[in-house]
This record gives C-alpha cells, structure tokens and sequence, in this order.
C-alpha cells in the first residue's frame, strides 16, 4: 500500500490553507448584522476581586438586553462584550488592555475598579487611539495619576466617579455628625490612591487642617505590610479618635488585627476601598460592625436604568436573587458603564471612526442608574462626577447592612440611619 | 523612649517570623550546600495546604499542622530523592537552576488551582489577644511564632548534635564521599534534610497565613526575607539564623519609626552592611 504524499497533494493542501481564511472572512459579511466589539477590562481575581464580584451578574443581564443590537443611523449593530481578566495588577491590565485593543480590535473599551485598572487601560487607549469609557476610581487619581493637563485633557479616554473632594466632604460630615475629638491618624499605603489621598495639597491633608482637623500621617507603607505597629504607636501618641485612609482589604484587616492587639481603639474608622464590601465586613468577624466607609451607590439610590428601566432597588435584589449575595456598590457603576457604551453607540455619527465615538462620548448627557453623567460639566475635561453619601456598617439580623448616615453632600438620596461610635 | 523600646520589640517578634522563613534554607544549605529558590513558594505552598485542611476538616490551623508538617516533609523527601538529588555535584548552579524553575512551577499551579484570591486562616481569638508587659501591648499571635521559631531551632540544634540523624546530617555535609565509606546512604540523609527544612517551612507557612493574607505570588518576596536572615546570621549557623531575622525585623521596625517608606529598605540596608563588614555573616559556622 503506497501512503507517500505527492508533490502536488502536498501544494494543494498548503493553497487550501493559505486560502481558508480568506473565504472564512468573506462568509462573515453575510451575516445580518455588523458586530461592535466592547473591551472590557476588570479584576475578575485578585485583592480586588470584590470590584468584580458582580460582573457576571451585570454582563448576563446586559447580554440579554443588547441580544437585539443596538440601532446607530438607521442601521442595527450587535454588540458583542469581551471581558479580561487583570488580576489586579496594573501590568496586566496594561497587557490585556493591548491584546483587546490589537489582537481582538475591539472599538470600545472600558475597565472599571480602582485606578490600577483604570489608569493602565485608559493610557493604552490613548496611545493606541481607541475610545476609552473607565468608572470606578476617584477622578484625581484618574486624571493626575496619568499626568493629565487640565487644560488640555485627554482624546480618547473618558471617566465617571465622584473625587476626593467629594470624599473629604463626606468623611468630615460624617466625623462632625460624631462628635468626637477632631484627631484622625492616616492610613495611606505607597500605591496609586495611597499617593493621590494622601498628597499635601490635592488629597485630605490641605481640607482637613483647614476645617480643623489634626492629622497624624505617618507615611507611605508598601501594600500588604506585614507589620503596622510604628502607625498604632503615632495615632495612640497623637491621641487620634479617628482612623481614615484608602487601603485594600488584607492591610486592613493586618491593621485591625494588630490595632486590637495593641489596645488601640479609635471612636471612628472611616476607610476607603477596603470597607465597601459585606465578604470583606464579614471576615472581620464582630470587629467589622460599626466601620464607616463612602457609599457611591446602594438600593436606596432614587436613580433608574436608561436601558432597562430598573431601579437601583431592583437591580440589587436581582442581584440578591440571583446570587443568594448581599448587593455590592460597584453593580450599579458596571450597569451603568455599559448604559453610557450603549447610548454612544445610538449617538455616534460614524461608529468606524474613533474620533467620531471619543467625540460622542464627550457629548453624553445622560441619567443613569448612578446619576447623571454629563462630560461638559466635569471638574476636568474628560471627567463626570456622580453624588457620594457616607454611611455605616450595622447589625442586621445575623448580617451587616450599609446604612447611610450623611447626605449633606447629595441631599438627594435618603438617609437610612444614624451614626453609631465603635467599641 | 517608650516607643523606641516598642519599635524594638516589636521588630524582634517579627524577626521570630523571618527565622522561621530561613531556618530550612539555613538547615538545607548547612546539609548539601543547595540555596533552595523555591523555598518562599513552598512556604505558600504549605499556606494553602493548610488552608484546604481548615476548609475541609473545619478545624483550627494549629490543628491543620499535624497533616501539613508531615505532608510538607514527605514532598520534600520526594523532591530531593526524585529531583534535586540528579542535580548535587561538585558545581552548585545546576541544582539553583532546577529550583529557580520549581519555583515558577508552584506559583503557577498553586494560581490555576487557588486562583490569584488573597486567603487566609481563621485563628480565632489568638489573632487579637495581646498580653500588657511594661505599658507595651504585646500580640499573643507574634509572641507565640517568636517562641515557636526559638523552639525549632533548638529542636533542630538538638537534633544536630545530639542524634544519630545529626550525626549523619554532619557527616555527609563534612565529607560526602568518606560518610558514604562509613555505611550512609547520601540520597537518603539529603532527603531526610529537605524533609526536615519542609516540615519547618510548614510551621511558617501555617503561621504567615493566620497573620495576614497571602496569594500564589508573594512566595518571592517572603524568600528576600529568609535569605536575608541567613545571610546575615551566617551560613549554616541556626542559631545565627534566629540573630539573623531578629536584625532583620528591628532593622524594619526601626527604620518605619523614622519613616514608614523605609521599612523595607531599612532591612536591606543593615542585611548589606553586614554583608560589607563581615561577609560571611556575623557568626559563620563553626567547622568541627
């Protein structure tokens, strides 16, 4: 039996592959609609996993929503969303932010969680010339952590948050509203947020000292510390009854554990990002009732979906439902990301040409699940703020629940409780 | 001056911690001269061993070590008889090669099987007990790894000079060829080291995960640490190794009092001012 391939069999076969993808492609562009591809950059594992933990929920949902296209001049467009995985690391999310951008060709990207998520997706974006749509993040850390001029602003690269201004005012109501003495020691680790909350001028220091706070700041750590006893040393020295700062869960939970070991017991802890959710609250065990934090968005927000005419009740018991998890804050952001990707989409006037899609971005005037988002009116170019309340983490049932306790900075949205000091 | 003495104490407690990180590396490299790369990723590794125990069994971590010690020890008898046993010669870099690539190996297992989460072990109580000494609060949890950690390097002194495995251990490191003449199989005293340096590994792992939280990537950065520690205790020394992690720890400690950006570079400063002056570390071993 003779199984020695020929000459010409073997060019035959290597004409046929060479060619394949060629007629592949050409039968792609029967297909009924044209497909716009959304990037979507998140840390689905990680120290920031908790950001994400929502996503799967909220992609589900939008899926369902988006499965009849979205209409941009007369014609429909699939919109098919490509999620990536940063793994919490900036570098990561540099490099799945580039595969999204050259190797998928999506013609929208978004990333959303922390501005070690945000800052690396939206810096590629604007190099590689792909607009850029990031939530998620406070906007200072956002535009001055990427060297961003005030003046000039970025060309792609848009983003909605509340700022630290926001957050100053919410903090320093909610210690005011407490009565206690006005002595805070500060927690600021050496990384992106860390920097920007801590910074002498553009961060807490300047407004604190100026409303008559004392603040004791130690310096920088290095995240993931293994040891804070020099910080419970300063804040027990400086007589500090109240603890504040931006720090990622496992430091915080260093930083109680060895607060407690120490005998150092603040009247108020009010802290950034390692507060926000209930698995973070419920690994603290009893020492997590009583904790503070910002609230960006809960249940009791008055806002509803453009997309889906949800409130953002039922968005979270949805969530509730179909997770058996209690809501988390960042659901309503990533809903409400995709509900402005959605609305560009409609509006742009030439869905091929990047600057046509940044320059619909730019002219968005929308309300969302988490507010109003309107570019024009940003504090910078490129960015649009979203009202923040602050509340407090409190016994409910055998749980905890985030009750808002301070909405003088956004009157708009109920307050659900009053403040109770820890210990 | 109070809180100097505290930064000071402090740092010795968390020097008992970098002890119990190099105490095996200093027990290996005492035995078979290997500088083992991969020993920070079998600390983590051990972390989550005795992170599937808890879950798994419900029990508390200190309970988790009576299977985590002896799982350690027995994948450490089977890398060294299995792999790096191939690898010993009279050229060291083979073998730190061979564990230089183990380490990447377990990072990335132990992230396809763990995912890239922090975890941690549920201690309890103990993680926030402390106990008032001279109007310092002293941690329960530190005191308790600071004493483990001088009760290993005892038991691993004892077990040096006192047994007839550390007369074997002795042998083999003082002259290989002649232990073999005198009846010792070397390929089973070398894996009865690495047993031995792993079931410490376990201890420390067990106790790095009830202090904070850990995921498949720090292994490196706990190995700096160990290194450190042994470096400046001198090679091969244990009890030099315990001296080595306490400097280590106050140098940290005292260097965040001054600053809190410094605590890390403050270790590395004094670990590379021992290495100027004495560069073989402050109390090289002894030959007998």
């Amino acid at each position: 039996m003779k199984n020695a391939s020929t000459r010409r069999q073997v060019l035959g076969g290597l004409a046929a592959t060479v060619a394949a993808p060629a007629i592949l492609t050409s039968t792609r562009a029967y297909a009924a609609n044209p497909t716009l591809k959304v990037g979507f950059v998140t840390p689905s594992t990680g120290p920031l996993a908790g950001f994400a933990e929502a996503d799967d929920y909220i992609l589900e949902g939008l899926r369902a929503h988006f499965a009849g296209g979205v209409e941009n001049n007369g014609k429909t467009y699939d919109i098919e969303i490509i999620r990536k995985d940063s793994q919490s690391n900036p570098n990561r999310a540099a490099e799945v932010a580039a595969e999204l951008i050259l190797d998928d060709e999506v013609d929208i990207i978004t990333a959303a969680a922390t501005p070690d998520t945000t800052n690396p997706v939206a810096d590629q974006a604007e190099i590689n010339e792909v607009p850029c749509i990031t939530t998620d993040a406070p906007w200072q850390p956002y535009f001055f952590g990427r060297n961003g001029n005030p003046a000039e602003g970025f060309e792609y690269t848009y983003h909605f948050f509340w700022g630290l201004e926001d957050v100053i005012a919410n903090f320093t109501g909610l210690w005011n509203d407490s009565g206690v003495a006005k002595k805070v020691g500060g927690l600021f680790p050496n990384d992106a947020d860390g920097n920007a909350w801590g910074h002498p001028e553009l961060g807490l220091p300047a407004p604190l000292a100026a409303q008559g706070f004392e603040l004791t700041d130690p310096g920088r750590f290095q995240p993931l510390n293994d040891d804070f006893s020099n910080y419970i040393a300063a804040f027990k020295d400086a007589g500090c009854e109240i603890i504040t700062g931006v720090m990622i869960p496992p430091d915080f939970g260093t930083f109680w554990a060895q607060a407690a070991q120490q005998g150092f017991q603040p009247k108020v802890a009010t802290i950034g990002k390692a507060l926000l959710f209930p698995s973070a609250i419920a690994a603290l065990g009893d020492r997590g009732v009583g904790l503070t934090t910002e609230i960006w968005w809960s249940p009791n927000h008055p806002f509803a979906s453009s997309l889906t005419g949800t409130s953002a009740g039922e968005l979270a018991n949805g969530y509730t439902a179909a997770t058996g998890r209690p809501w988390t804050q960042p659901i309503g952001f990533k809903h409400a990301l995709f509900e402005v990707v959605s609305n560009v989409v409609s509006r742009a006037e030439d869905l091929d040409d990047p600057v046509a899609v940044a320059a619909a971005i730019k002219g968005t005037k929308m309300s969302t699940i988490v507010g109003d988002i309107d570019w024009s009116a940003g504090p910078v170019p490129n960015v649009s703020k979203t009202p923040l309340v602050s509340g407090q983490w409190q016994k409910a049932g055998d749980g905890v629940e985030l009750v808002i306790t301070n909405n003088k900075h956004a009157p708009q949205i109920p307050v659900g409780g009053d403040l109770q000091l820890l210990g | 001056m109070i809180e100097w003495v505290n930064a000071v104490v402090q740092g010795i407690l968390l020097g008992g911690l970098y002890a119990l990180f190099a105490a095996g590396l200093s027990l290996i490299f005492g035995v078979m001269r290997l500088v083992n790369i991969a020993h920070g990723d079998l600390i983590i590794l051990a972390a989550y061993l005795g992170l599937t125990t808890t879950t798994m069994l419900g029990v508390h971590p200190f309970v988790a070590l009576l299977i985590v010690v002896p799982a350690m020890a027995g994948i450490g008898y089977v890398i060294q008889r299995g792999l790096l046993n191939q690898t010993l010669g009279p050229d060291i870099l083979p073998p730190l090669l061979v564990t230089f690539g183990l380490s990447v190996i377990l990072q990335n297992a132990l992230l396809e099987g763990y995912t890239a989460d922090p975890q941690k072990l549920s201690g309890g109580v103990i993680e926030t007990a402390s106990v008032n000494v001279g109007g310092m609060a002293l941690g329960v949890l530190p005191l308790l790894t600071f004493g483990i950690a001088v009760a290993v390097i005892a038991g691993l002194q004892w077990m040096f000079y006192s047994t007839a495995l550390g007369r074997g251990f002795r042998a083999v490191s003082d002259n290989q060829d002649i232990a073999q003449l005198m009846g010792l199989n070397k390929a089973h005293v070398f894996g009865l080291a690495m047993a031995l340096a792993l079931a410490v590994t376990a201890i420390a792992g067990i106790l790095l995960g009830i202090r904070t939280s850990f995921d498949p990537s720090i292994g490196g950065g706990r190995l700096i640490f160990g290194f450190e520690a042994v470096i400046i205790g001198g090679l091969g020394n244990l009890w030099g190794t315990l001296a080595g992690g306490v400097i280590l720890g106050v140098a940290q400690t005292i260097g965040a009092k001054i600053d809190p950006g410094w605590q890390v570079l403050a270790g590395h400063i004094a670990f590379l001012v021992v290495l100027a002056v004495r560069p073989n570390g402050l109390f090289p071993r002894v030959s007998h």
